[in-house]
């Protein structure tokens, strides 16, 4: 279950960053990856509808909320406790 | 060239149904942003807004003109009936056939689109009101203010986001400077506070839950207003020679493109349009004692627009006072400046600077004097507007005491 949650978010991440799975690792940032403030925004759009979660995002104050968009690892990490949550 | 001064103010917002009203809260720092009462709204994840209160069309319209005025093109009736009024001026021969209505709004009739998509979508009804189209499209107001007033110059609707209103005054501004027109009639007007434009907005995630705070480090967000303001510009002379009372004189205006990212704003390009628009009026930097800001209260304007001020003006940058009234009456969108023009002429005219109301803590990247909380008195002789807008187009107007 956990495995196919970071699968996905890894896929949509690779969709945004226009390069293949394999090409990401679990350490990079989303600026290594070239996507820009519109690109995070769509990417959390696409998990929010992959996953039928919310997810707590401020583009004012990124630092602020929960959800720490600071790697792939946080990032992924971040959508498997809304997703393990919310089944809870 | 001409001289250009306005004669005649109106608006409805959030602040107030007038223009006096609108100055009195100003004055008084008060907040007109609070829960939104609109249908949906506990689907929404955003809940406030500056909205219109107590308001009914009914006591200013009849029921064939509701049927035809979006709630955008009723908020511009209204303030443009007022700022006629003021001026003094009536619309007949050669004044009437030069003079025309150049308005900002940056999406018309939203109320209307959402109320006849929900008929169709949601509803499943095959059949909507025969007027909506007129009622929509976005130079709805502008017609119908040249329609009620007589006016039959030219007028149009500019649609540049959150700059509208700048750069529709500002081509007024132009027709009168160049000799074309006597007076316009311009200003700008936004009303999308309905489930589908919050909605659209929440995407975006620069919208606050809870207040706007320009400048203030806690800064969380925009937060949505909407409303109209409008204004009588005339030509000087004319007005001078008809005894008019001159709210302000408008003695520069500049516009750039940042030609770089869709949302994120340009220290250049806000810089250029400042720079621009005190050349235009032919002004020294230390003339100018009051900017009212753009000022969204989101992180990347705020420190942005702070940075283009400094830039600009150097040493000059600590002496001015900076405000944005949006931590009142919300972001109108594209009649956010014509709004903002209020607090313009109220400096110039009144010596009052209206606040950056709920400031909190002090941001080192926003270090200008942002009037925090409680208007001040202080003599300006020259105010500026700024207005830098989604898709990079900046428009800044420069006001000289009258």
């Amino acid at each position: 279950m956990t495995d196919e949650v970071k699968d996905r978010v890894i896929q949509i991440i690779a969709d945004q960053a226009i390069l293949e799975v394999s090409d990401i690792s679990m350490d990079q940032s989303l600026e290594d990856l070239g996507i820009d403030s519109l690109g995070l925004v769509e990417s959390i759009f696409a998990i929010e509808e992959a996953f039928d979660i919310e997810v707590p995002f401020n583009a004012n104050d990124p630092k602020a909320s929960e959800f720490d968009i600071s790697s792939v690892a946080s990032i992924v990490a971040a959508v498997q406790k809304l997703v393990a949550d919310q089944a809870a | 060239m001409k001289r250009v001064v306005i004669t005649g103010a109106g608006t409805i917002n959030a602040l107030g149904a007038t223009a006096p009203a609108t100055l009195e809260a100003m004055r008084e720092g008060r907040c007109g942003i609070g829960p939104l009462d609109i249908r949906d709204v506990d689907r929404l994840s955003i809940q406030i807004g500056g909205q219109v209160r107590d308001y009914d069309p009914e006591t200013h319209f009849n029921r064939q003109q509701i049927s035809l005025y979006d709630r955008f093109t009723q908020f511009t009736l209204l303030a443009a009936k007022e700022a006629i009024g003021q001026s003094g001026l009536t619309f007949e021969g050669e004044l009437a056939a030069q003079a025309g209505v150049v308005l900002g709004t940056a999406g018309g009739g939203v109320n209307t689109w959402d109320e006849n998509y929900r008929t169709v979508y949601e509803e499943g009804k095959n059949r909507v009101h025969p007027f909506v189209v007129p009622k929509l499209m976005n130079n709805a107001a502008a017609s119908h203010v040249s329609m009620e007033w007589n006016l039959k110059g030219p007028s149009f609707t500019v649609a540049t986001a959150c700059a509208s209103s700048n750069h529709a005054m500002g081509q007024a501004f132009h027709m009168i400077r160049a000799g074309m027109t006597k007076a316009m009639v311009t200003g700008g007007s936004e009303s999308m506070l309905c489930f589908g434009g919050v909605k659209a907005w929440e995407g975006l995630r620069v919208m606050s839950k809870d207040a706007c705070r320009p400048f203030s480090a806690n800064r969380n967000g925009m937060v949505q207003g909407e409303g109209a303001a409008v204004f009588v510009f005339e030509d000087y002379d004319h007005a001078k020679t008809r005894g008019a009372e001159l709210l302000a004189e408008v003695v520069g205006f500049a516009m750039t493109s940042d030609a770089a990212d869709i949302v994120m704003p340009s220290k250049q390009g806000a810089a250029r349009a400042i720079a621009g628009a005190m050349k235009d009026a032919g002004l020294n930097r230390d003339e100018v004692g009051y900017v009212n800001a753009h000022g969204t209260g989101t992180a990347a304007n705020d420190k942005t627009e702070c940075a283009a001020v400094a830039d600009v003006f150097g040493q000059h940058a600590d002496k001015l006072m900076i405000s944005s009234t949006k931590s009142m009456h919300g972001h109108l969108i594209g009649g956010t400046g014509a709004v903002e023009l209020l607090a313009c002429i109220m400096a110039l005219r009144d010596g009052i600077v209206a606040p950056t109301i709920g400031y909190q803590e002090p941001d080192p990247e926003c270090a200008l004097d942002v009037v925090p909380n409680t208007a001040r008195e202080a003599k300006v002789e020259v105010a500026l507007s700024n207005a830098f807008a989604f898709g990079g187009l900046n428009a800044v107007l420069a006001l000289r005491r009258a």
